[in-house]
């Protein structure tokens, strides 16, 4: 597995997220209250909202288009929904952030 | 290799088949769905309700997108099959599309009855079938012109009463004597046509269509006796036919509806037909009990499964029409071999009638009071014997054995496999053991896990007095409704104890009140944010990761993930030289639409997200400042040109309206405050629907307020006179000012006037002059923190992250 290095910890605000572009899409990249970060395609298995500009809470996140909540742990839709968003593997060194791209890609294949 | 199945249709029954069919044999079939609407499964059943507008087409959606994508199945919105090749086994359909089939499901419904009169084809004459159909009779009630409902039966009713209630003059006309008379009997009907008047809904029985008039459109409708009905409007809803031409084009056998067997066989053995369109042992179905029950058949046979054939049940029938209780079940005819029970009582609006043959329940007919529908249908379906409770039956369960018990005994009583929802045939041992299993403990859980209630809602009741029953104390459906699931305090309470306790950060809040989450969900925290921007300005810190991506980006987010993005003109009041500069930015940045808003503004859209720093920056510099359209907070004040140049002005409507815009701009509300001032009563900048609207009169400013004209439509209460232009403005802001501090979040001022009272406001805000004083200067105090340009701040540089990407990840990297 290839490790990618996006950026630090710190470039992204506590409950809240960023974005990359990457060759297959964007993915959005979370940083919870308690400092945990997560990797996610930025699109809602709904009506492919972007994950990113939603709000975080405990390790979720609200779609800002219908408030669907999916786990940023699982990708999966919780509540009452259904649907999956892809995680994407990510890796922590000191502040860096790490993620493998080419695993994901061969999935999208 | 998975067998291919193609099913025609997506309504209710086959969406529900597929259910079952996914839990039964996963990946068995690769499935293939036509559906002739563009859209996604969705509840029928619950048409009315948005019709009615007590719920959205988001709330009624059954399957979203994701279901179809997660499942795998191939869904063509918008394609209609019209052909079925049963040697080739193909489907084609209008669009073009050829799509092989081992198994085959037409489940294509039915279509309105449409009355063969003179006019039937006019511009104006809808059905009410589908979600089309909904929405061009909302289109229609928007005139609040006269409309004419054609049948008196469940779903004429409902649709009478979804129009009355959007604004329309309804007249329905049914043909037999009394309404519902295939449900009703002739008592019944009486008390249910007196229920409909009494809501202004007009109803002429034995009406007989002669044909609608009018050139183009309908103008007018005639019956047979002369009578002539003026309208804008007609709905047919005379009833509806099997749609089965497409089955009797392919050579199937085919009668009322496409004949089936007891398992959903069509005569061709790899095609089989459910739903509102088939046809199964000489009947035809339109409820929707017997279709989930034919989806279950059908789905467990193309599982391969052993399953119980198609048995015909009587459904009860129960009117969706908020107000009107009504249940009726089986046959109530009169007859030598048949005696009844009737109960009657006038003053409650009560009427009860069970019709009995050797000694059991054949028929009931509940009016006024249902709540022991679900008994008399278990008695009558398990077919028991009832001379030992005769003298008693009548008055329901909790009256059997003795002396008369608690309501809640009632459902105590009922054994396990009662059924509860009869829409999706659910039965009381399922929801207690769900509830217990899965620990629910809202109404909301119970219907997202057993289905129970989730279809036409009518056992709400039922489910909740199940839910008390389960759960005991722990349930109390009385009790204030909870902010969101991360406590058990309402908003109230919340906004009380902030300021009780002086708590001043939203980590206080939950430490405090004890929060059962870390950090609150998207529904809190955003409201926790404004109560305490809104309690201690100057002191709270505004937290921005708790604000909705509109009010953290300053542009509204839209439905592909771009912004719009709209400046404010005061007023409604521009010049060459902005619209010069808003007409530079559209070039420069490209921007794909511009639109004028209702709230006379210029609104750009379709901007990418890492532009709108520098958009702003640009418009910054012609002078703009954000419109804060985006905002839960002071988005607009509409003018009319006044004295200034109007015939008619009284007052410099449009001076005033750019004053209060220039002092109320940048305020958090709990939800978008929309205002206007006209400059007299001709009222061109229609203030009287507005959440603060000014109608300017020779004497002074007359002061409107709770108007709405969105998802509702409300004209606005008149709070008062201001003799002085200063004083309308300090009565204004002490308006505003204490629906900041009193209201719940995200309740616009007309909703929050109905819980507090018009009186109690006027009291608050015109007659007590000290009290305004004080609304007025804490407003002015927390202006002074709130009035800064979001967007020449973000220019600066604030919150830069928020507008770029953290990274871009090369296509190097990752084709290695």
């Amino acid at each position: 597995m290839r490790w990618i290095p996006i950026g630090n910890t710190s470039d992204i605000p506590q409950r809240g997220a960023r974005c990359i572009e990457t060759p297959i899409g964007r993915i959005a990249i979370f940083r919870t209250a308690d400092d945990r970060v997560f990797a996610l395609d930025d699109h809602c298995p709904h009506k492919g909202g972007p994950l990113s500009q939603g709000i975080v809470h405990g390790a979720a996140v609200t779609c800002p288009l219908h408030s669907w909540v999916i786990s940023l742990e699982t990708g999966n839709a919780l509540g009452a929904d259904e649907g999956c968003v892809r995680t994407i593997p990510i890796k922590i060194e000191g502040d860096k952030i790490f993620i493998a791209l080419e695993t994901s890609a061969s999935q999208a294949a | 290799m998975a067998e291919k199945l193609v099913v025609v249709g997506n309504g209710m029954a086959p969406g529900r088949m597929l259910e079952h069919l996914l839990e039964a044999a996963p990946g068995r079939y690769e499935v293939t769905i036509f559906n002739a609407e563009p859209r996604v499964n969705y509840d029928r059943i619950m048409l009315s309700p948005v019709l009615s507008g007590e719920k959205g087409y988001e709330q009624i959606i059954i399957h979203g997108d994701g279901w179809y994508i997660k499942n795998g199945i191939t869904l063509y919105k918008g394609h209609k099959i019209v052909a079925i090749d049963r040697t080739s086994k193909t489907v084609s359909s209008d669009r073009g599309v050829t799509t092989p089939y081992d198994k085959l499901v037409i489940a294509t419904g039915s279509t309105p009855f449409i009355l063969p009169v003179p006019g039937n084809n006019l511009a104006g004459v809808l059905s009410y079938r589908d979600l089309d159909d909904v929405q061009a009779m909302l289109l229609a009630a928007q005139s609040r012109a006269k409309a004419v409902v054609i049948g008196g039966g469940l779903l004429g009713l409902e649709a009478a009463a979804g129009l009355e209630q959007r604004g329309m003059d309804v007249t329905v006309l049914h043909l037999m004597p009394t309404l519902m008379e295939r449900q009703l009997d002739t008592a019944a009907g009486h008390l249910l046509q007196r229920a409909i008047e009494a809501r202004g809904i007009k109803v002429i029985t034995k009406a007989s269509t002669k044909r609608i008039l009018g050139e183009r459109k309908v103008e007018a409708i005639e019956l047979a006796d002369g009578t002539v009905i003026p309208c804008t409007l007609v709905v047919m809803a005379a009833g509806i036919r099997p749609s089965a031409w497409l089955g009797k084009s392919a050579g199937l056998e085919v009668n009322l509806g496409v004949v089936v067997d007891d398992y959903m066989q069509t005569s061709d053995p790899d095609i089989f037909a459910l739903g509102e369109c088939a046809e199964v042992g000489g009947h035809v179905y339109g409820l929707v009990a017997p279709l989930y029950e034919m989806a279950r058949v059908a789905a467990a046979k193309l599982a391969g499964q052993d399953v119980a054939g198609f048995v015909h049940n009587d459904t009860p029938t129960k009117l969706k029409v908020t107000g009107i209780d009504l249940f009726s079940l089986g046959d109530f005819a009169d007859g030598d071999d048949r005696q009844e029970i009737v109960l009657r009582d006038a003053s409650a609006g009560v009427y009860k009638r069970l019709v009995l043959k050797d000694n059991r329940i054949i028929g009931t007919v509940l009016y006024g009071e249902t709540a022991d529908g679900a008994w008399f249908n278990d008695l009558k379906k398990k077919q028991v014997d009832v001379s030992d409770m005769r003298e008693t039956l009548i008055f329901g369960q909790a009256y059997q054995g003795g002396s008369p018990l608690d309501p809640m005994a009632a459902v105590a009583a009922l054994p396990d496999d009662a059924e509860i929802c009869g829409c999706n045939g659910v039965c009381k041992g399922k929801i207690t053991t769900a509830i217990k299993a899965k620990g629910l403990t809202s109404l909301d859980d119970v219907r997202a896990h057993t289905k129970a209630s989730a279809s036409c809602g009518s056992c709400t009741g039922l489910v909740e007095q199940l839910m008390t029953l389960t759960l005991g104390d722990a349930y109390n459906r009385n009790a204030v409704q909870p902010m969101c699931p991360c406590t058990a305090l309402g908003h109230d309470d919340v906004r009380r104890l902030i300021k009780a306790k002086s708590l001043k950060t939203i980590h206080a809040v939950m430490q405090e009140l004890e929060w059962k989450t870390s950090c609150g969900c998207a529904k809190c925290r955003p409201a926790l944010n404004y109560y305490l921007v809104c309690d201690w300005p100057g002191e709270y810190a505004d937290d921005y990761q708790s604000r909705f991506i509109n009010e953290r980006a300053h542009a509204n987010i839209q439905k592909d993930g771009t912004y719009s993005v709209i400046p404010r003109m005061w007023g409604g009041v521009t010049s060459a030289k902005e619209l010069r500069a808003i007409a530079d930015v559209v070039d420069k940045f490209e921007i794909p639409a511009v639109k004028v808003t209702g709230g006379q503004r210029i609104d750009m859209l379709g901007i990418k997200k890492q532009d709108l720093p520098a958009v702003w920056a640009d418009l910054g510099k012609a002078g703009f400042v954000s419109g804060h359209a985006y905002a839960k907070g002071l988005r607009t004040v509409k003018t009319c040109v006044g004295t200034d140049w109007c015939r008619f002005g009284t007052q410099d409507s449009t001076g005033f309206g750019i004053r209060i815009e220039k002092f109320m701009w940048g305020s958090w509300t709990p939800a978008k405050v929309k205002m206007a001032v006209s400059g007299c009563p001709r009222n061109c900048a229609e203030a009287t629907c507005k959440d603060v609207g000014v109608v300017c009169v020779d004497s002074g400013y007359e002061i409107h307020f709770a108007g709405a004209a969105g998802l509702d439509i409300k004209g606005t209460e008149v709070l008062g006179l201001a003799k002085t232009e200063d004083e309308a403005l300090e009565v204004i802001v002490a308006l505003v000012q204490m629906y900041r501090e009193q209201a719940r979040y995200l309740e616009r001022i007309y909703k929050w006037t109905k819980r507090v009272g018009v009186a109690e406001i006027r009291r608050q805000v015109l007659d007590d002059r000290e009290r305004r004083k004080a609304f007025f200067d804490r407003f002015v105090f927390s202006q002074k923190f709130a009035q800064v340009d979001p967007w020449s701040e973000r220019v600066s540089g604030l919150h830069k992250h928020e507008f770029r990407p953290m990274a871009t990840a090369g296509l190097v990297q990752a084709a290695e």
